[in-house]
């Protein structure tokens, strides 16, 4: 979209929405947030830049495709369920490692692996469809096509 | 063994990236994980000559009342099959390598390969009736993968699906069988179950029970009438025809019911069934095998032909017959195997598999030729090899059989008059003859592509000149294992002159008759009748089958999808009036006890907001985009609600799932033509009574609902457990990634299987759907 106040307010508002759709994320285990809304609020992101400066722009800025966004996704989900099965606990079992670095507690856990996977498939779901309806444009029917 | 199984399906994942590192030396690399596999079962060998078993457990899943495990249970029977697959597979695995050289989908082919490896490992290996049927279903699906591998032809496409549907609703028969005898005799490993057959065998459920086992284990053992999907799925490349469709998956089925015979077997339901389909079954392929000039043809109908009568010895049920079993499954693996990558090598050198254009090979490929004599010797049961040995002890076996040993030794016989004239066929065509003029420049097959056939026809010869070598070891392990208890036999290859023998010159004597006239018999008009009666008439009832379930698919989706959106609304609103208006009304009945006292003042607001939103919709909603306020301004009301009632993380999602969706709903308005006022009073009304039916037991449901006492036990759980178990103090994230992650994760599967769906969708009236399925 031909709009100069839409361009540089995305421009400024995209990282913060990356940012702010990780902090989600990673706060997610203790307070609201998590996967799903964290790859809701990225998803968010990466639409608004797709309406601002095309999808082929917003495509480039992701680097990669959508679909494999979902693999990868899916990829997270089995491994966080595998890695307890090493030491003969059942699928998915939850597994932690607390790591103590500068006074700073981190906890590192297979729930955080599986919650990346969610992050990855919702972005992807949400990112590859409407790509594909914004590139879906018939003409005639659309008065939006400065993106190509 | 679950290691063993969990490296299998870690490297075959890994596969792609190995083949980058080795490039055309990768199938050499490779070809040890299989090796390494062969070695670690043969480690057990003395365990198991020596009268012992393994058994192996780790949980899988566990719930209050059912657990599954990923347990392990090795005896002579599964080690015996373990073997063969890791000891074929290795040669596969180097075979691939040669006879896919510079395909761009080798990487591919490995990691199928290796992913198949491991599932019909843990077939034979698992013990644990679910583990069973899971590691049975992945080897549908990767041998779907690995059949369908040259997906730009539509033919091997078509071949794919065949195999997959066919194993597939075997597959779900199967499921539902092993879950009755699970829940029959109350014991949900095989180990147990082997001691406990006579409680299945009294159960009311036998009958059911064996129908359903019996229909997994045909469909995947291509036994008649089911025998169609085997030689339509040689469309795959040789390397996965060889070790799927004569070595190992088409044997699952077989070493399924070798595996279940203490417990379903010793009945007469069961000798008639399995007797009677695997002698059916191996008389009409022996035969059909003859009908065709394509090497992999031939293989596969005599392929089906052994499957037959490795269930035909099952059924006997004797002891001499879990012998011939044995011997038979173990001498088969070897010379099939070695036969299957031969016609592989002279298709990939000479450029075709029709022996009618095919002669004189043998000074060109020696190596290959000396292999598939020496393996098509075997598989004509002449001494010495180890073919010999299984065929006098299947004839014993048939002349023993407690019924009708007459037709069972005749019907036998008959059939391996034809497998001994296929033998000569699949070796003298090819090899012998006047040399013609190949399509290709023919030249001997590269190191890679000749040692596996080198390799198992040697074996078949030394198994067969020293018989000892093995039989107290392996074979009778192996055949204690299906017969349930210990037996003892020692293997020979003179047993003097007996009726076997002499049956044996006779079958012999036979096909080289067969053979003599093969070329005016094949093309008689009473075997292209047979061959159109047995081998397509199947082929074409499942077809018909498909194109039926197609046509219904095609009408019950354009009387119910017929592109109206309200349509679709109509179905799904009254469908649910219905049903639950029914099950409510019926089982629960009207509660009208709403308490409105704790209501607060801005619920009130909400409540007036959302219904005057909701009236503006209806009487002004005349285009999309107020319809879509509308209900955007009732998604959000609603995520107010949720906050209210500190539901923080509800909310946020609420917000930004309206969010996206009016984005998505905004691109997809573009596409869709204007809202034209057509419609007759008539079917408006008609809307209006629906939604208002709609909501009004919506209310009800939630009047009843609130009106049932609290119980508040899951949730006070939940705020106890989040933090001490789960290290977690968001509770809702908590249950999602870490108390049910099992749900989470099937949620995402959908969200996941949903994205690909739309995006397929999109993309494919984008490029013109000119190429409609």
């Amino acid at each position: 979209m031909n709009s100069l106040i839409l361009h540089t307010a995305t421009r400024l508002l995209i990282g913060v929405m990356v940012l702010f759709s990780l902090f989600l994320f990673f706060r997610g285990h203790d307070e609201p947030g998590g996967g799903f809304i964290g790859g809701l609020v990225g998803a968010g992101a990466f639409t608004l830049y797709a309406i601002a400066f095309g999808t082929e722009a917003a495509r480039r800025v992701l680097r990669i495709h959508p679909i494999t966004l979902i693999a990868y996704g899916l990829l997270a989900l089995v491994i966080s369920g595998i890695i307890p099965m090493f030491t003969a606990d059942p699928f998915l079992t939850g597994k932690w490692l607390f790591i103590e670095w500068g006074g700073v507690e981190a906890k590192l856990s297979t729930p955080l692996i599986f919650d990346i996977g969610v992050y990855l498939c919702v972005v992807g779901f949400i990112v590859a469809v409407i790509f594909a309806l914004e590139e879906e444009k018939v003409p005639g029917l659309s008065n939006r096509s400065s993106n190509k | 063994m679950l290691i063993n199984l969990l490296l299998i399906f870690g490297i075959a994942l890994l596969a792609p990236w190995i083949y980058n590192l080795f490039k055309e030396r990768a199938g050499w690399v490779l070809a040890l994980l299989p090796l390494g596999s062969f070695i670690y079962l043969l480690t057990w060998l003395p365990h198991i000559a020596s009268g012992g078993t393994v058994t192996q457990s780790t949980t899988w899943v566990s719930m209050a009342y059912f657990n599954v495990d990923l347990s392990f249970y090795l005896d002579g029977l599964s080690l015996m099959f373990g073997l063969i697959i890791t000891g074929i597979g290795t040669f596969i695995v180097l075979y691939g390598g040669g006879y896919l050289g510079g395909s761009t989908y080798l990487p591919r082919f490995y990691s199928a390969i290796l992913l198949f490896m491991g599932s019909m490992l843990g077939v034979v290996l698992a013990d644990n009736l679910i583990s069973i049927f899971v590691f049975w279903e992945l080897t549908s699906f990767t041998s779907f993968l690995l059949i369908g591998f040259s997906h730009e032809q539509e033919n091997s496409r078509k071949a794919a699906l065949q195999a997959l549907l066919v194993t597939g609703i075997g597959g779900l028969a199967l499921l539902a069988g092993l879950v009755l005898m699970g829940f029959a005799s109350g014991h949900w490993e095989v180990s147990t179950l082997l001691n406990e057959g006579d409680i299945i065998r009294n159960h009311g459920l036998y009958l059911p029970i064996l129908l359903l086992v019996l229909a997994g284990a045909f469909t995947k053992s291509a036994q008649f009438p089911f025998h169609f999907w085997l030689p339509g799925a040689m469309a795959a490349p040789t390397p996965v025809s060889a070790y799927l469709h004569s070595a190992t998956m088409v044997k699952a089925g077989v070493y399924l019911l070798a595996r279940m015979h203490p417990v379903l077997g010793f009945t007469e339901t069961w000798m008639i069934l399995v007797g009677g389909f695997g002698l059916a079954t191996l008389l009409i392929s022996a035969w059909l095998s003859l009908s065709f000039t394509d090497l992999k043809q031939i293989l596969a109908y005599s392929t089906v032909m052994a499957l037959g009568t490795m269930m035909m010895l099952i059924g006997l049920g004797t002891e001499l017959a879990m012998k011939g079993l044995a011997v038979y499954i173990f001498s088969h693996a070897m010379y099939k195997g070695a036969l299957f990558m031969v016609a592989g090598a002279v298709d990939h050198e000479a450029g075709t598999r029709d022996v009618l254009k095919l002669g004189g090979l043998r000074s060109l490929m020696p190596i290959s030729m000396v292999a598939a004599a020496l393996a098509a010797i075997s598989m004509a049961g002449i001494p010495p090899m180890f073919g010999f040995i299984a065929k006098e002890i299947v004839y014993e076996a048939a002349l023993g059989a407690s019924a009708w040993p007459v037709v069972f030794i005749s019907l036998a016989v008959l059939a391996n008059i034809a497998i001994v004239a296929a033998s000569a066929i699949v070796v003298l065509r090819p090899f012998f003859g006047q040399p013609v003029e190949t399509p290709k420049k023919a030249h001997e097959a590269p190191l890679s592509m000749w040692i596996g056939p080198a390799v198992l026809a040697g074996m078949s010869v030394i198994f067969g000149i020293l018989p000892f070598l093995i039989d107290k070891t392996l074979m009778l392990p192996a055949a204690s294992g299906v017969w349930g208890e210990p037996m003892d036999f020692y293997l020979s290859l003179w047993h003097g002159i007996n009726l076997p023998l002499i049956l044996s010159v006779a079958t012999l004597a036979g096909g080289v008759i067969v053979y003599r006239f093969w070329d005016p018999l094949r093309e008689s008009a009473a075997m292209k009748a047979y061959q159109g009666g047995f081998a397509d008439l199947p082929r074409i009832g499942y077809e018909k089958l498909v194109d039926g379930m197609l046509a219904l698919a095609g009408w019950q989706t354009r009387v119910l999808q017929n592109g109206l959106m309200s349509n679709y609304l109509t179905t799904i609103l009254v469908a649910a009036l219905v049903g639950i208006g029914y099950t409510f009304l019926s089982r629960s009945g009207i509660v009208m006890t709403p308490t409105f006292e704790e209501v607060r003042v801005f619920e009130w607001a909400l409540f007036i907001a959302v219904l005057t939103s909701l009236g503006i919709m209806l009487a002004f909603g005349h285009s999309r985009l107020t319809m879509i306020v509308g209900a955007g301004i009732v998604g959000f009301s609603l995520a107010l609600i949720y906050l209210m009632h500190g539901a923080a993380d509800l909310a946020m999602t609420q917000i930004l799932v309206e969010t996206l969706t009016v984005i998505l709903v905004a691109l997809v308005l573009i596409h869709v033509p204007k809202l034209t006022e057509s419609r007759s009073a008539a079917s408006r009304t008609k809307d209006g009574v629906i939604a208002v039916s709609a909501g009004l037991l919506m209310t009800l449901l939630i009047f009843a609902a609130t009106a049932a006492p609290f119980d508040a036990f899951i949730s006070e759980f939940y705020a106890e457990a989040s933090y001490p178990m789960a290290h977690g103090r968001n509770i809702v994230n908590v249950i999602l990634v870490d108390f049910r992650a099992l749900d989470t994760m099937g949620e995402v599967v959908v969200v996941a299987i949903a994205g690909l769906a739309v995006y397929a969708l999109v993309k494919m009236t984008r490029h013109g759907a000119s190429k409609k399925a």
